[in-house]
């Protein structure tokens, strides 16, 4: 599904951000990438979102090359990968409901079948009746919930997460794990970055490890 | 056995097989692709209208300023067509009077008109009598009493004259005059006409004058527009960084604001005709009671049903080509992190 063959990303005037980095997620595997702060989790992370590009070697998704994706490309690029924040990154202004339509209004779907798939995602996530409710008087734990629904509300095969139990308790951040279980049940491939090492020994899955840049355990 | 119960078969609906898991890239047949066209420029143009009235004060502040400048250029358009219908009424001929002098005959008079249309340049020669002048007098002038109490008729005996319009040339016009003018039978001539002909040139200038206050307030238009939909732009960047994150394209972020352009110039552009409109109403009786005064050939004119749509189309496409120029330059920065 994600191959990283031999990839390595320079920011001028920073340095190599990463190091001939190369790894290879199989569909349906789920995957920690772990490190400490500015090991390079949040660039490796960017490069298959297409937020950056990498300077060296190859980032192929789903067999696509990203580094020869044309602009008018990259969106049909990222609705094949579900983000998820740290600081969710909910629009504050718009309901929950409105929130997690928002790939599907994105996508071009009815009023109807956006309607449905978003209660069904809701429903997964456990916020079903909370539709009608703003971000803002959720607590952190159902905000990243709703960030998650919005994430698989497309059934993207592929789920990239950026600390997104970095502002929870242990015990939500376990229960959102377990939701993430629950998608790589279906067949997605999560990539999950987080500097939570006991949260991520207690999960028994694949542990990619980051430092200075360099791939150091996979 | 003659009561057989009746069995209910449930019937089963093929439920069509779809892969649990799949993202629908792009929709699939035409019809799927136009239906999600549809829907997307139907989310974009109500949102975009109810994101407006829902800042209804600084949307209507806009619309107001708008209104302003599209109403200013418009409101001198009509005022210079009003103008124009007035000059218009007034033809511009190079007509010469010729006004005898008072010691002629009519008998000379006349063989003098006969030398003058024998003149190639000539058209037509038309002689009017001292009889017909006060006739004439007495019908239009509104003293025809007066007239009355005269002993002697005081009018000279005039002679129209038309030049060909071959003789447009105004040097030409103005030595054919010289010469009447030198005539021994000629008491005093004048071209008729031509302070038409200045009305008209004035009326030429004017008409640039429109043009070129309605490109400036035009350009106005444009960058107040564009102004509001970068604060709206500022204002919406989580959102765009948002939309941008989960696979929009730049149609889709693109789109409500290019709305929200079209709706504050089409909204600026029904207020300018209100205003325009009340401000003619207003006008509309004194200046009829004017006109009445001077043989009711004046009406006043209002935007007519063309110039309603042209003032409308111009304005939403200013709002639009507005919103699009800031969209050109600044989303390019908005990049998501």
């Amino acid at each position: 599904m994600l191959e990283f063959d031999n990839v390595s990303m320079r920011y001028p005037g920073a340095g190599d951000v990463l190091r001939n980095v190369s790894f290879h997620l199989q569909r349906g595997e789920m995957t920690f990438l772990t490190g400490h702060s500015g090991a390079g989790k949040s660039t490796l992370l960017k490069l298959i979102a297409l937020i950056e590009r990498c300077s060296r070697g190859r980032v192929l998704l789903d067999g696509q090359d990203l580094n020869q994706a044309k602009d008018r490309q990259v969106p049909f690029i990222r609705r094949k990968v579900g983000l998820i924040f740290q600081d969710y990154k909910l629009l504050q202004d718009r309901t929950v409901f409105d929130n997690v339509a928002l790939p599907l209004v994105i996508a071009g779907y009815g009023h109807h079948e956006v309607s449905r798939r978003v209660r069904a995602s809701l429903d997964k996530v456990g916020l079903l009746g909370k539709e009608r409710k703003y971000p803002a008087v959720l607590s952190g734990g159902e905000q990243q919930r709703v960030g998650i629904a919005r994430a698989v509300v497309n059934k993207p095969p592929m789920i990239l997460a950026d600390e997104p139990t970095g502002n929870l308790d242990p015990e939500l951040s376990t229960e959102i794990m377990h939701l993430f279980e629950q998608f790589q049940q279906v067949g997605v491939t999560i990539l999950i970055a987080s500097h939570d090492i006991s949260l991520i020994n207690q999960m028994n899955h694949r542990i990619l490890k980051l430092d200075h840049g360099q791939l150091v355990a996979s | 056995m003659k009561y057989v119960k009746k069995k209910t078969v449930k019937q089963v609906k093929p439920v069509k097989q779809e892969p649990r898991w799949q993202t629908k890239i792009s929709g699939g047949n035409f019809v799927d692709k136009f239906h999600a066209y549809r829907n997307l420029h139907a989310h974009a143009l109500f949102s975009s209208l109810g994101r407006l009235v829902a800042s209804r004060f600084s949307f209507a502040m806009t619309v107001v300023v708008l209104a302003i400048a599209i109403a200013l250029s418009s409101g001198f358009y009509i005022l210079v067509a009003n103008l124009q219908q007035l000059a218009g009424n007034l033809e511009a001929s190079n007509q010469i009077s010729l006004f005898l002098k008072d010691d002629i005959s009519e008998a000379r008079a006349s063989k003098f008109a006969g030398t003058i249309k024998q003149n190639p340049d000539i058209q037509e020669v038309k002689l009017i009598t001292k009889e017909q002048a006060l006739q004439e007098f007495r019908e239009h002038s509104g003293f025809g009493e007066a007239v009355k109490t005269l002993e002697k008729n005081p009018l000279p005996i005039v002679i129209q004259v038309l030049p060909k319009n071959s003789l447009e040339n105004d040097q030409a016009l103005e030595v054919m005059l010289d010469d009447f003018k030198r005539s021994a039978e000629v008491d005093f001539a004048q071209m008729d006409m031509q302070w038409v002909k200045r009305l008209q040139s004035i009326m030429e200038i004017a008409r640039r004058g429109v043009v070129l206050l309605s490109l400036l307030l035009g350009a106005g238009v444009l960058f107040i527009t564009a102004n509001t939909i970068r604060l709206e732009l500022h204002n919406r960047r989580d959102e765009v960084v948002i939309a941008k994150l989960v696979g929009a394209t730049n149609g889709f972020i693109h789109r409500p604001f290019l709305y929200s352009g079209f709706w504050i110039g089409f909204f600026s552009g029904v207020a300018a005709w209100f205003i325009v409109t009340i401000i003619m109403l207003i006008l509309k009786q004194p200046i009829e009671k004017l006109s009445g005064l001077y043989d009711d050939t004046f009406h006043v004119v209002f935007l007519g049903f063309t110039e309603t749509l042209a003032l409308l189309f111009i304005s939403s496409v200013l709002g639009v080509v507005g919103s699009w120029i800031v969209l050109h330059f600044q989303l390019r920065q908005l990049k998501p992190e």
